[in-house]
């Protein structure tokens, strides 16, 4: 199921967290929402069920304008953060009641009902739980639950809110192996809201980076990574460092020395440079970045170092093997392999 | 001094001190006893002391006595008017109950706060004047007094003035009980009932319901407990007609204004046994049900 979200604007009491929003989501795609809290991510998802309305614009799905489509007309399997398992029911009552409460024309037989849970608690790999209640479950167990009992209705499209926010990190690489897994195999269109970005890189065809609800940028996870459209996309996904510069004769400069880095579409003037830690050369000689190394300190198979540069107050980290020689020196000299240059001073 | 200064540094298991197995929130034994002693001394003789005595009255001059004194048909008619009422006003209370709760715990809107003011009104307000209320509106001199009298519909000093007054008496014990439940199980459940395609009134009763049974259960309880033996408001609608008007309560302060002490008292101990009753159920319920009851737990 294609959805198209088109211009969607919502305010609480006046106070907007989404501006006039577009986004095109492809059939069968795992997308990502991801973006600090407070961007309007879970907003967003929560229009597309239908569980918010929207102050102005409209959502498609398909051909068909859902904007005014109540949330059971929507057909939508939704994962809520906290799960919301029915606690007064078993894992099957669970699974089975988005088909039990189907007005009788459209319910499928209760042996049928039955049937379809088995299969579907198989495919969360929860066979054998399927008389214990949501209490008596882990919380790995009930996110699995949950995802199960949204299947279950067939739905046109996927949402899951934070589905893994609650676990912890073994869990939760665990569970996200088993969800582009079972993407693969049913062929859902999904869409999930995460603020972890390493989450939304490993699982997401495509992601949407959200900041104060608009959106910043969309595209597949290396085309996020790789080419940032703007500082904040950046400064959000991955490590950076940033710097000002300034731009002139098609060079970067800092503190009045060219630093050997190409400028050649940028306009004279202020500007931030920015690069990733480890995407870094040191450099014996010739125009480099140098830098007094004010700290140092080893984070796993990674030195991490900390460089003053150009009187610059805040200081600049770049990312050395733990075991390079230069990570005892107190001056090093560097220049990013690869960077980006935003024009205008930092905001 | 020894202790002090060196304990820090001495690696060897400390020597065990005296106090070791006293907490540092408790008092000194012999504050800690004289506390308790008021206390039990206070409960002894304001709840423990009066409750005995009603069984000891109503059982004085025998168990034939105390049970002949139920087969006064004025009396029968005051317990079987006291059932009425209390089969009438507990239902009803109950749909008021949770309809408010539902509203004030599951949406936001304008005027909220002052809504659950209202809820509390009764809590706070004399019974004595909730009865006088339904008086000035219902009586023969009240607003809707002539256009009742002239539909010959009678209110006050008869049944339906006393189911009226103690609704409303009786109005908050079940909002009041669920109000905090259900804003604690916030609104999750229900959504995830919609998004799987259930109806509204299908969410009501496969989700939201079973979430709040035992704590409703425990609201009628209270609530029926009162309705029962609610006096000040029943008192000013009722008329005390006996064997038509009165109630349990009602009943009680006539025979005892008679003199007929043994029958007050044997009446008393019915309505004491049914406090016991209903206390005996709420300790039961909390003691199974507690986290549901108070909704500390989520899910």
């Amino acid at each position: 199921m294609e959805i198209r979200v088109q211009d969607i604007r919502k305010e609480f009491s006046r106070y907007p967290a989404l501006n006039d929003v577009s986004l095109d989501i492809r059939s069968g795609e795992l997308i990502a929402l991801l973006g600090p809290s407070g961007s309007g991510k879970t907003t967003l998802l929560r229009l597309i069920a239908g569980l918010e309305t929207p102050t102005s614009g409209r959502i498609f799905f398909g051909d068909e304008d859902a904007s005014f489509k109540s949330v059971q007309e929507r057909n939508v399997g939704f994962v809520f953060q906290a799960y919301a398992l029915f606690r007064n029911m078993t894992v099957l009552e669970n699974i089975s009641f988005g088909l039990k409460v189907r007005p009788r024309a459209t319910r499928p037989p209760a042996a049928e009902i039955r049937r379809r849970a088995m299969e579907l608690l198989d495919l969360v790999q929860l066979s054998g739980l399927h008389n214990r209640y949501p209490q008596q479950l882990s919380g790995g167990q009930r996110q699995r639950v949950a995802l199960a009992r949204a299947l279950a209705i067939e739905p046109r499209v996927l949402l899951l809110d934070e589905p893994f926010g609650a676990l912890d990190a073994m869990v939760r690489k665990e569970l996200r192996k088993w969800l582009r897994d079972i993407h693969d195999r049913t062929g859902h269109t999904t869409v999930f809201v995460t603020h972890d970005q390493e989450e939304a890189l490993e699982l997401a065809n495509r992601l949407v980076v959200m900041s104060q609800g608009k959106i910043e940028q969309v595209g597949t996870p290396d085309e996020v990574y790789d080419r940032p459209a703007n500082p904040f996309v950046f400064g959000f996904i991955g490590e950076s460092s940033s710097l000002p510069v300034t731009v002139e004769n098609h060079e970067l400069w800092v503190g009045g020395r060219a630093i050997g880095l190409p400028a050649p579409h940028e306009a004279t003037g202020q500007a931030q440079l920015y690069f990733r830690p480890h995407d870094v050369e040191l450099v014996e000689d010739g125009a480099a970045l140098a830098g007094v190394v004010a700290a140092s300190r080893r984070v796993g198979g990674t030195r991490r170092v900390e460089l003053e540069v150009g009187g610059y107050p805040e200081r600049i980290e770049i990312d050395l093997p733990f075991d390079h020689p230069a990570g005892e020196k107190t001056r090093i000299a560097f220049r990013p392999k690869r960077w980006r240059v935003f024009e205008g001073a930092k905001t | 001094m020894y202790e002090q200064d060196v304990a820090v540094y001495d690696s060897r298991p400390s020597p065990e001190p005296a106090y070791k197995h006293a907490r540092p929130t408790t008092e000194r034994t012999w504050i800690k006893w004289t506390l308790i002693g008021i206390a039990v001394a206070f409960m002894a003789l304001i709840i423990l002391l009066p409750l005995v005595i009603v069984f000891v009255e109503a059982f004085r001059k025998g168990v034939e006595t105390y049970f002949k004194s139920f087969n006064d048909p004025k009396s029968l008619a005051a317990i079987q008017l006291t059932l009425t009422v209390a089969a009438i006003s507990v239902p009803l209370n109950l749909v008021f109950g949770v309809a408010a709760a539902w509203c004030v715990a599951k949406y936001e809107f304008w005027g909220k706060s002052f809504l659950i003011t209202l809820i509390d009104l009764p809590f706070s307000v004399s019974p004595v004047v909730s009865g006088l209320v339904y008086v000035l509106l219902f009586g023969a001199q009240g607003w809707f007094g002539p256009f009742l009298k002239a539909n010959g519909i009678e209110i006050i000093f008869a049944v339906p003035g006393i189911v009226l007054a103690t609704i409303f008496v009786t109005f908050p014990f079940i909002a009041r009980e669920l109000i905090p439940l259900m804003q604690d199980q916030g609104t999750g459940d229900e959504e995830a009932a919609i998004s799987l395609g259930a109806t509204g009134w299908q969410t009501f009763w496969r989700v939201t319901l079973p979430n709040i049974k035992w704590g409703l259960l425990y609201g009628v309880l209270l609530c029926n407990a009162r309705a029962m033996g609610e006096f000040g408001a029943v008192s000013v609608v009722s008329g005390h007609i006996r064997g038509k008007t009165n109630t349990m309560p009602l009943d009680i302060e006539i025979l005892y204004n008679e003199y007929n002490f043994t029958a007050a008292f044997a009446m008393a101990s019915l309505l004491a046994a049914l406090a016991l009753v209903t206390l005996l159920f709420k300790t039961i319920l909390e003691f199974r049900f507690g986290d549901e009851l108070a909704g500390t737990r989520r899910h």
